[in-house]
């Protein structure tokens, strides 16, 4: 390990059940307790604690100087977030949602992701923005996208998406003692559904790693945040039909673990991925050109994605857009038959 | 008043009646010396460009009085998130001409190892931060820096620069918003020089002057002859105590004008009156801190030909050091990214590596399209 990597690990404190979203806050809450140079802030996480509550209780116990509300404007939530690690310290900048992120856009690609190259590495970037992203709640087009793929294409940026209670304080301690910027983008599908047994005290998760959710050995599902379930449930009713899937959880779509999705395609020989962006140009198309470019003669079928509709995101059709079991299964059927 | 605009050294060289700062006469002397040094520093870079050994060049001429008398009022500890046309600061902060060229020429001596066009410098040793193209970002950076620290309970200021164009960006409004709500301790000076490229200041904004914006963020709002280089340094120096003093940020608009074309790839004849550029030289920043310093006997020919002479051979010193600095080797295009190499960004390399051991690849080199 070189001495700029993140030390890793989990302290032998027990473990209590969290949703998603109190995992979030515990991570926030030790990251704050540890370093004061963290800074929590975006719309409305001060007092009322974040739309979802991500925050909250955050302002009551580290004060208004290190937990505050920004007035609202995400380009003004980056832009001083990053002015604020030029100057040395860790800030962590909440997007109420995904969605409203664009008119930060600039500030993100052009300054947070470019300043370390561009200055030679005199001057670095580190910082988190967390954001929920992606369907499930009803949200129409402006509470529902799942827009990782612009900044997946955009050097400098690391992207990160969990799916389970544990690694969203892991991975988010991680991201928070990275060096460089971090997208953190968390299913607020979710936040309350997913329940589960969380480290306390020390835990870290570390970036570019996947996790493989469930062995297998006919068929590799590559997924990442709100439709690791999703797989999971697939691949057991798929086991219940005598297929056995194996279900990769990305957890970091930059870098990407493709070690780990290389070796479970090239054993399983099959590989369906699922996303519920837009399907053309989303992340499944990088990963398909992956598996495509490295691991073509394992391949015993086609590489089907089961993503999301080339539609703006539908408030009412919602059911008809998201990725659900039954596309999933669909889906792992054309690797056998096409 | 917003619109008041403070002049102290008139076309004469005289002062108005109790508005001279009062600095030490080397100091005045060493201004003087940093203005002419910049334009001659800015002359060089043209001619380079037009020779053929820099790629593109940003010219700096007659806004000397403007960039420098802001920077002037700053300590050292303090920080800058400029814009592209304030050359003089990094002579100012002691920056070597070695580096400045080096970083035209993106060589191994340039601090930003050859990531951007030329003039986008980056200067950790002078509290100067990384330069980028789009217009007014920087304004966002410099009020979260002082967001920093005053939590920090540091009494450093953050001097950051747009032109008239900047303040119809996003992050002009966005930047002095917050640092307005946050009293960060933060001088915006906006060197208005009339022209953003092509397009006038009358197309820029319908409001009487920038500095009036400043009323908007709960801030006071200054404008000053940016010629006038004791007027901007007077009242950037009351920013700057104002900002150190926990009052919050100051907008300070410098009038001054773009005497050159906006860079070295426009050619401003195509878009502006020379009737208004023969106007503008009449005012030229340079000349007028002559004629004050020469009222003040401290200046005469024999000192004029003492400091262009050693601005000339410092220059000539510098470009020679960094022309003679190797070239970049292709191993660099990867690292900075991240701190670390991703797996990803290895495999690149070491795909590139294996092309160029096999020759050929790479050697369309030396092309400035621009």
């Amino acid at each position: 390990m070189t001495a700029t990597e993140t030390k890793t690990g989990t302290s032998k404190a027990g473990t209590k059940v969290m949703t998603l979203l109190e995992a979030i806050t515990d991570a926030l809450r030790h990251e704050m307790k540890q370093d004061d140079r963290v800074l929590v802030f975006g719309e409305d996480v001060g007092k009322k604690g974040g739309v979802f509550g991500a925050t909250l209780g955050l302002q009551d116990e580290f004060g208004e100087q290190r937990c505050f509300d920004s007035p609202l404007s995400e380009c003004g939530i980056i832009g001083t977030g990053i002015g604020m690690a030029l100057y040395g310290m860790r800030p962590v900048a909440e997007i109420q949602f995904l969605d409203f992120i664009y008119p930060a856009f600039d500030q993100i690609v052009s300054e947070a992701a470019k300043m370390r190259y561009r200055s030679g590495g005199e001057y670095t970037c580190p910082m988190v923005i967390r954001s929920p992203y992606g369907g499930g709640i009803r949200g129409g087009h402006y509470h529902s996208q799942s827009s990782e793929a612009y900044f997946c294409h955009t050097p400098g940026l690391k992207v990160v998406i969990p799916s389970t209670p544990a690694d969203a304080k892991g991975l988010l301690i991680a991201s928070i003692r990275d060096e460089d910027p971090v997208m953190f983008l968390e299913p607020k599908a979710l936040y309350r559904h997913a329940k589960g047994e969380v480290p306390l005290g020390e835990h870290v998760v570390p970036l570019g790693k996947a996790r493989i959710a469930r062995d297998g050995t006919d068929v590799t599902i590559l997924c990442y945040g709100a439709m690791v379930p999703v797989c999971l449930a697939a691949a057991e009713t798929a086991a219940q039909a005598g297929r056995s899937i194996e279900v990769i959880d990305l957890r970091t779509l930059v870098p990407l673990d493709e070690a780990t999705v290389l070796e479970s395609v090239k054993k399983t020989g099959r590989c369906v991925i699922v996303y519920e962006a837009p399907k053309t140009c989303g992340y499944g198309a990088e990963l398909s050109a992956i598996v495509g470019e490295r691991c073509i003669e394992y391949l015993e079928g086609p590489i089907v994605r089961v993503a999301g509709f080339d539609t703006p995101f539908p408030y009412t059709l919602e059911h008809l857009y998201m990725p659900d079991q039954k596309r999933v299964l669909a889906g792992i059927e054309k690797t056998f038959v096409w | 008043m917003s619109n008041d605009l403070l002049t102290i050294i008139d076309q004469d060289g005289k002062t108005q009646k109790g508005k001279d700062p009062g600095l030490p006469k080397d100091e005045l002397q060493r201004l003087y010396r940093l203005m002419v040094a910049t334009r001659l520093l800015d002359e060089r870079g043209l001619a380079m460009q037009r020779q053929g050994r820099i790629g593109f060049y940003l010219q700096s001429t007659g806004q000397e009085a403007s960039h420098l008398g802001a920077a002037y009022a700053l300590a050292d500890r303090d920080w800058l998130f400029p814009a592209y046309r304030q050359p003089g600061i990094l002579l100012l902060r002691d920056i070597s001409i070695d580096k400045i060229v080096s970083e035209w020429l993106g060589n191994s001596g340039d601090t930003s190892k050859g990531r951007q066009m030329p003039v986008h410098y980056s200067f950790r040793e002078a509290n100067f931060v990384s330069i980028s193209s789009p217009i007014g970002t920087q304004l966002t950076h410099a009020a979260g820096a002082g967001m920093a620290a005053r939590i920090r309970g540091d009494d450093t200021v953050f001097m950051t620069f747009c032109g008239d164009g900047g303040t119809s960006s996003n992050d002009f409004h966005t930047g002095l918003n917050f640092a307005g709500v946050t009293k960060a301790p933060v001088v915006f000076v906006c060197e208005n020089n009339g022209w953003a490229i092509s397009v006038p200041q009358c197309k820029q904004t319908a409001s009487e002057s920038m500095a009036i914006k400043a009323q908007a963020y709960g801030m006071p709002g200054v404008r000053v002859d940016g010629n006038d280089i004791l007027a901007v340094y007077r009242v950037c120096k009351e920013a700057v105590d104002r900002a150190r003093r926990g009052d919050g940020p100051t907008l300070v608009e410098t009038v001054t004008y773009r005497m050159a074309s906006h860079s070295s790839s426009d050619d401003a004849a195509r878009y502006r009156d020379a009737t208004e550029y023969e106007a503008w030289k009449k005012k030229d920043p340079i000349a007028r801190f002559q004629l004050y310093l020469k009222q003040r006997k401290l200046w005469d020919e024999t000192f004029e030909a003492e400091v262009v002479e050693t601005a000339k051979a410092k220059l000539a010193e510098g470009v020679k050091l960094a022309e003679a600095r190797a070239n970049l080797g292709p191993e660099s295009l990867f690292d900075d990214v991240f701190m670390n190499l991703t797996p990803q960004l290895k495999a690149q390399r070491q795909e590139l590596a294996e092309l160029m051991s096999k020759g050929g690849v790479g050697a369309d080199v030396g092309h400035f399209p621009l």
